[in-house]
Formats: structure tokens, C-alpha cells, sequence
């Protein structure tokens, strides 16, 4: 009598899946059989959209019930319809581009300020990523060591980004420490309207430029060298090279950064509220912030209001969802 | 079998002993000083005098009380008791504990003074009692004000008089700002109503910005553009946000420093022997020198599933014996009527600034106007201190004009009740 090989210990570590594999086995194809491919597509679909149903749908839905409906109430039930009470009430203005004239000005002020926030914020996002790219992407002594260098902000929790910068540019801050030690004049970065407004794009792109420039460090790499070998033996200056070769073959990457950093800034609340709190007065106050004041943070909560300007938001979101979907799809027709 | 049996012995003896746990009542509680270390002592002394109540004391801050124990409270949840100061709006969260507590009579000779704060408008219920009596009023660094040769004003003297001097101050010693205010309208609302300042409309409702609002609020933008007033507390924030200017205080940033008496045992215990401070009370305006009083209370809240255990826990916190230790350890203002009659408060402290301090609130707290006794009481109050702060930070950022801040006040208050009525 042969005694029988002991299991590994991979066999044993795998053996509940297994049998849970084969338990499944039975109902599943009974399943198919009944339903055919599209019952199995179905199967597996199942839990993903449930979760997508019930974190995603259900709040969209029940958000468009508390902007049509009024008062400070929590509950649906307690609610009174009120209509388009809450969105005449934000788009009320004499003159849009003017936020004193409006009924609902922090609205439009925050409206305001997150647009040029988006504008100045996604371009110097791209530049840096790009240059931050091209660098990396060069041959630099210890290139794996920068690269986690410049990409080590963005696993930080944006509250610590934001305290991480407080504490530099406050008016008792390092900076200021370091200017005072220079004897070179202070400065209230934080409480000087232009100052806090640069800040702001500062810390975020110095937060999140890590990502951006690794989706472009791998479209770098993508590019087949021969190309560039091509233009050295042609004598080509290396300027017309990164505007000939490179940037036209970076183009996909260059969209996918111009529009992820686009929905991203249009979010922008965490590492701001933290460092800013919106001020001086509403110079850095953008329109999560806005949201997150009036629904939650007032003494007179209005979720109806905040609601209706979640939704104005989600429709800008939506329009560049749908912006970046129509680019990705004309860019792979070419 | 005999596993079954086993099996089925010892489910039955854990749902037993599940059974005989002791009921857990949780308090959220925010602290200013010391009181979260000394409350959760006196809980220990509770907790093993009652060993089938187990209180968990959750020390928040006190943004989550401001913010999210509201939200809570609106969907039908939260603690058992909770340490609050927005005491009249939140009214309909508290629960009556008159059915759970000993002696309701007790309460009612000793916290009645107070109770009209924590309940709605007409209701008789006892909701809970102050934890301490607050007054706004301001502190000056005498270190500072020595080293400059600038007396300290004295009695009566002057808003102005105080930032003239403080600005002395400032200009001798190199000081980012000669004066700094909480950024709360709570803060602000004492000296406006000493200017005449008065939120109350005749039928109740909140009345239009007045005078006297815009005369201390155009003095503050002024004095704020001028550099006398600290600028990062007032501007550094959007919306109603609360900033304390409590650290620039400390750090000797500024001479004079507008709170309250909360403050008093963070400034002992942070000072230390730095320098030497003292309270002055609050500064006069054209009609009166007035704080307000205000304070944290201690309440339960109605959907509480523990009652009688809550009622237990605040007949015991609420006991003269143990108001009078959580007031003479933590330094604060007893709002116990019989504590307050008896007096020969030991306050548990060896520095000298803190016993003066306390008696010069004490004496400032008969200089309060009528107009400002009246706010802890009114329920519109809140909605009033966030339109100012917010409207009044925009002035001061240039955002607005004094006008324009003083339209936009108003038309915030009308939105919100606009909107409560709703």
C-alpha cells in the first residue's frame, strides 16, 4: 500500500474557493441553460450595478427631490413641493457676471471662482505634468527614485495636504519664516485675495500633478524610439522634435490628463476648505464649498438650495463626461 | 448531542449575560479647556456607584457639534446627551426629562433662571442645564501693555479707547494687529447692542440691521482695514465659519483679545507664567458696556432609548456637589443658582491672573443690556450671527461695501425665515 502525496499548501489555502467554485458550479449552468448568454451577462452585471444603483442612482434621485421641495426638514415626507423655487432662486441675477447683483451672490461668486479656478488650474496642471513627464521620461541618474518623489503628494489624504500647506503659508508659517530669516518683506499668503487664489492652484497641482504626469510618462514611453533616432540622424532640433513627434503621439494621454484634471477641478473642496476656508472674504470660495455650506454647515440648513446647486453641477460635469467620451471615440475613428 | 446541548448552554448564557449588560448612555461632549478630563472623571465616580449604566463619553470638536450633531438630530438619531450651545434653535431635539429625573423642583429653583434657553418657545420641559454661564468680554496682556508704557484703559472707558491703546501697543512692540475678535456674531452682538444695537422686531421676528448694528460693524470693518484688527481671523474664512483668536492671544500677537470667560482656563493653562493677562470685561459703547451671556448646556436628547438612564445621569451631573467640583476644577461660571448664593467657590487654580479674572466677569455680568439678555432666549439669534459674520468678513475682504453688507444682512435673515416657515 502506497501512502497518498500530502496536499501543498497552495492546494489547501485554495480548496474553500474551489469547493465553492464547484457548489456554484451546478446553479449556474442551470442558469445558463435557462436564460442563455445574455441571463449570464446579467449575472455578473448584477452586483456592480447594485452598487452603482443604490451609491449612485438612489442619492441622484432623491437629491432631485429635495430641490424641488422646500424648508429645513430632513425627511421627503416633511417636505413641501416647492418646484423651481430653489433654481430661480440661484439663476435670479440683473447681471450674471456681476455676483452683487444676484439674489443668490455666493452662489455666483463661487460659480466665478471656480471657473477660473478650472481655466488656470487644468493649464498650469498640463504644463507641469508634461515638463514633470519629459523629465522623468529623460535619462536622469536615480529616475525610479524621483519618480515616486513626484508621486508620493498625491497618496496623501488631501486634508494633510491642505494642513501641510497651511502651515507653510500662513502669516506665522514657514515661508514667511524663511523670507523673515532672508530679510526679504512677509507676505499674507493667505489673506491677500490674489495670494490665496494662486495658492490654491498651487497646492493642488503640487497635490495631484503626480498622476497626471504618470498617464503622460507612459504615453512617453509608448512612442517608438526609432522615431526619435529617425530625427537625431536628420539633424532635427530637439524643439521641433517634442512639437513634431512627441506632442502629436502624446495627444491621446494629453486628453485623457486635459479631461480628468477638468472634472476634478470642477470638484475642487477638500485640500481647499482645509487651507482657505474659502477666504479672504469668498476669494477661494468654489462651488462644493458652497454646496457643503448651504446644506450642511449653516445654522439654517437649506438642502432644497443645495440640492438644486448639486444638480447645476452635476449637469457641467455631465457635458464634460460626455466632451471627454465624444474626443476619446473621434480620436479613435481617426 | 452533548455537543448540540453544549452548543445550545453556551448561546443561552451569552444571550444571559448579554442580557444583564449595563445600559450605555453616550454623551457628545466638546471641550475649551480641561472639562472633558474632569467630566470624565466624575463619569468614572458615576459609573462604578451605578454599575449597570455605562456612560461613553465621545469628545468631539466642537465643528462636529456645530454641524453634524444637527444633521443627526434632523434624521431622528444621535447621542443620548449632548454638550451644545446652539441651545434654542435645536429646542425640538431635547427631551423632556421632567418624567426621569428625582426632583424636578430641584432643577427648576436651581437652573430655572436659564431654561427658557433650551426649549421651545412656551414649553415648560426641563431640557438639561448649563454646564457653565459664559459672558463675552475681553482680555488685555498687561506684559504687553507694561513693556509699551500704555496704562491700561480703566472702568468705562471706550471701544475706542481700547483699540487707541491696543494700537499703541501694536506700534511699540512690533504686533501683527492691536486687537483680535472671535469671528462669531455671537461675539460681536454685546457690543453692537452697546451701540444701541437691538435684533428683536417688536412682534418677535428679526428686525431690520439698525443703527447700532452698523455702528459697531462700520467701526470693526474700519478698524480691521486700518491693521488694528487681527485680519486672518476675520478674513481667512467664507460662509459662517467660527475662528477662535484665541492662539494669537497667546502668542502674544496682539494686546487685547475679545471673547468670553470660556477662555479663562485655555489661557491659564496655555500662558502659564509667560505674561500676565488680564480680563477687563467688555469695552463701552454710546449706551451701555455690554457682553453676552451665553454658555454650553448639558441636554438630553429625545430620541434618547435609554431615558431613564439619561435622567439618572443628569440628576447626577446636575447634583450641587458635583456642579460645584466640575466648576472649581474646570474655572468656569456656575449657572447654579444655589452654588451661586452660597459662594466660596475654591477655584482649583495657583495663578493669579485666573481668580481676578473670574471675579471681573463675574461683576461684568450686571453690566449686560437688556437687549443683549435677550438673545440666548431668541430663536432667530443664530440666523442674525451668521448673516453678520458672513456679511461683515465681505466687508472687511472688500468684497462689499458697508451698504451693500448691511442689505445682504438683511436679506439673508429674510431667507432664512423664509425658509423655516417653509
Amino acid at each position: 500500500m502506497t501512502a497518498s502525496p500530502k496536499p501543498s499548501i497552495g492546494a489547501v489555502l485554495t480548496a474553500p474557493i474551489v469547493w465553492l467554485a464547484r457548489a456554484a458550479d451546478m446553479p449556474l449552468r442551470a442558469w445558463q441553460r435557462l436564460t442563455g448568454r445574455g441571463g449570464m451577462i446579467a449575472f455578473f452585471l448584477i452586483p456592480n450595478m447594485a452598487v452603482f444603483g443604490i451609491f449612485v442612482i438612489v442619492p441622484l434621485v432623491i437629491n432631485f427631490f429635495y430641490s424641488v421641495t422646500g424648508g429645513t426638514a430632513l425627511f421627503l415626507s416633511d417636505r413641501p413641493f416647492v418646484g423651481a423655487e430653489h433654481f430661480d432662486r440661484l439663476l435670479t441675477c440683473t447681471d450674471h457676471f456681476n455676483p452683487t447683483t444676484c439674489r443668490e451672490d455666493m452662489f455666483w461668486t463661487a460659480v466665478w471662482n471656480t471657473s477660473k479656478f478650472v481655466v488656470l488650474q487644468v493649464s498650469a496642471m498640463t504644463v507641469v505634468a508634461m515638463i514633470t513627464a519629459l523629465i522623468l521620461n529623460s535619462k536622469i541618474p536615480g529616475k525610479a527614485f524621483w519618480r515616486a518623489v513626484f508621486f508620493f503628494p498625491v497618496l496623501l489624504s488631501p486634508v494633510v495636504v491642505g494642513l501641510i500647506w497651511k502651515w507653510i503659508l500662513q502669516r506665522q508659517g514657514l515661508l514667511n519664516f524663511a523670507l523673515y530669516e532672508l530679510d526679504m518683506t512677509q507676505v499674507n499668503w493667505l489673506t491677500e485675495r490674489s495670494w490665496a487664489f494662486a495658492a490654491t492652484i498651487g497646492v493642488s497641482v503640487w497635490a495631484h500633478v503626480g498622476f497626471y504626469a504618470l498617464i503622460l510618462l507612459a504615453g512617453l514611453q509608448a512612442i517608438p524610439g526609432d522615431l526619435y533616432e529617425a530625427a537625431e540622424m536628420d539633424g532635427t532640433k530637439p524643439g521641433r522634435v517634442f512639437w513634431r513627434i512627441t506632442l502629436p503621439l502624446l495627444y491621446p494621454n494629453l486628453l485623457v490628463v486635459i479631461v480628468l484634471s477638468l472634472i476634478r477641478a470642477v470638484q475642487v473642496f477638500d485640500e481647499v476648505f482645509v487651507l482657505t476656508s474659502g477666504g479672504p472674504g469668498t476669494a477661494t470660495l468654489y462651488l462644493t464649498q458652497y454646496i457643503y455650506e448651504v446644506g450642511f454647515a449653516s445654522v439654517l440648513r437649506n438642502p432644497g438650495l443645495a440640492s438644486a446647486a448639486a444638480l447645476m453641477m452635476g449637469g457641467v460635469l455631465v457635458v464634460l463626461t460626455l466632451l471627454q467620451l465624444g474626443l476619446t471615440r473621434w480620436r479613435d475613428r481617426k | 448531542m452533548k455537543l448540540k446541548t453544549g452548543l445550545i448552554a453556551a448561546l443561552a448564557s451569552t444571550f444571559l449575560a448579554t442580557a444583564t449588560w449595563a445600559e450605555e448612555v453616550r454623551i457628545m461632549w466638546y471641550s475649551d479647556g480641561n472639562e472633558g478630563e474632569v467630566m470624565q472623571d466624575l463619569l468614572n465616580r458615576f459609573m462604578a456607584d451605578n454599575p449597570d449604566i455605562t456612560v461613553v463619553l465621545d469628545n468631539v470638536a466642537y465643528q462636529t457639534i456645530k454641524e453634524q450633531l444637527p444633521i443627526t438630530l434632523a434624521a431622528g438619531d444621535g447621542p443620548d446627551i449632548a454638550r451644545v450651545t446652539d441651545i434654542k434653535a435645536l429646542a425640538d431635539h431635547w427631551l423632556d426629562l421632567t418624567p426621569y429625573i428625582s426632583d424636578p423642583e430641584y432643577w427648576k429653583t436651581n437652573f430655572g433662571a436659564q431654561m427658557d434657553w433650551m426649549r421651545p418657545d412656551g414649553s415648560d420641559a426641563i431640557t438639561g442645564f448649563m454646564t457653565q454661564l459664559t459672558l463675552v468680554g475681553g482680555f488685555a496682556n498687561k506684559t504687553l501693555f507694561d513693556q509699551a508704557g500704555v496704562a491700561l484703559p480703566g472702568e468705562g472707558a471706550t471701544w475706542d479707547d481700547w483699540v487707541n491703546a491696543s494700537a499703541e501697543v501694536q506700534q511699540s512692540q512690533g504686533l501683527a494687529a492691536a486687537i483680535a475678535i472671535d469671528r462669531s456674531g455671537h461675539r460681536i452682538s454685546g457690543p453692537i447692542t452697546s451701540y444701541g444695537g437691538n435684533y428683536i422686531g417688536a412682534d418677535g421676528m428679526p428686525a431690520p440691521v439698525d443703527d447700532g448694528v452698523k455702528a459697531f460693524v462700520t467701526k470693526l470693518v474700519e478698524w480691521t482695514n486700518e491693521g488694528k484688527n487681527l485680519k486672518d481671523v476675520w478674513v481667512s474664512a467664507a460662509g459662517g465659519t467660527y475662528r477662535a483668536a484665541a492662539d494669537d492671544f497667546i502668542n502674544g500677537q496682539v494686546a487685547f483679545y475679545y471673547s468670553g470667560s470660556w477662555q479663562i482656563a485655555n489661557l491659564s493653562t496655555k500662558i502659564g507664567d509667560a505674561f500676565d493677562w488680564v480680563a477687563t470685561g467688555s469695552p463701552c459703547g454710546t449706551t451701555a458696556c455690554s457682553g453676552l451671556a451665553g454658555g454650553a448646556a448639558l441636554v438630553g436628547i429625545k430620541y434618547t432609548k435609554h431615558p431613564e438612564a439619561v435622567g439618572k445621569v443628569m440628576d447626577y451631573l446636575s447634583s450641587e456637589a458635583v456642579v460645584r467640583e466640575f466648576t472649581e476644577r474646570t474655572l468656569f461660571l456656575p449657572a447654579h443658582a444655589g452654588i451661586v448664593a452660597a459662594g466660596g467657590l475654591n477655584f482649583q487654580t495657583e495663578d493669579p491672573n485666573v481668580k481676578a479674572a473670574l471675579e471681573k466677569f463675574v461683576a461684568a455680568s450686571g453690566q449686560t443690556s437688556p437687549a443683549a439678555d435677550a438673545l440666548p432666549a431668541w430663536k432667530w439669534a443664530s440666523a442674525y450671527y451668521t448673516a453678520l459674520v458672513n456679511r461683515t468678513s465681505q466687508a472687511m475682504a472688500g468684497e462689499l461695501t458697508l451698504d451693500e453688507a448691511f442689505a445682504r444682512m438683511d436679506q439673508d435673515i429674510a431667507e432664512q425665515v423664509k425658509q423655516a416657515a417653509q
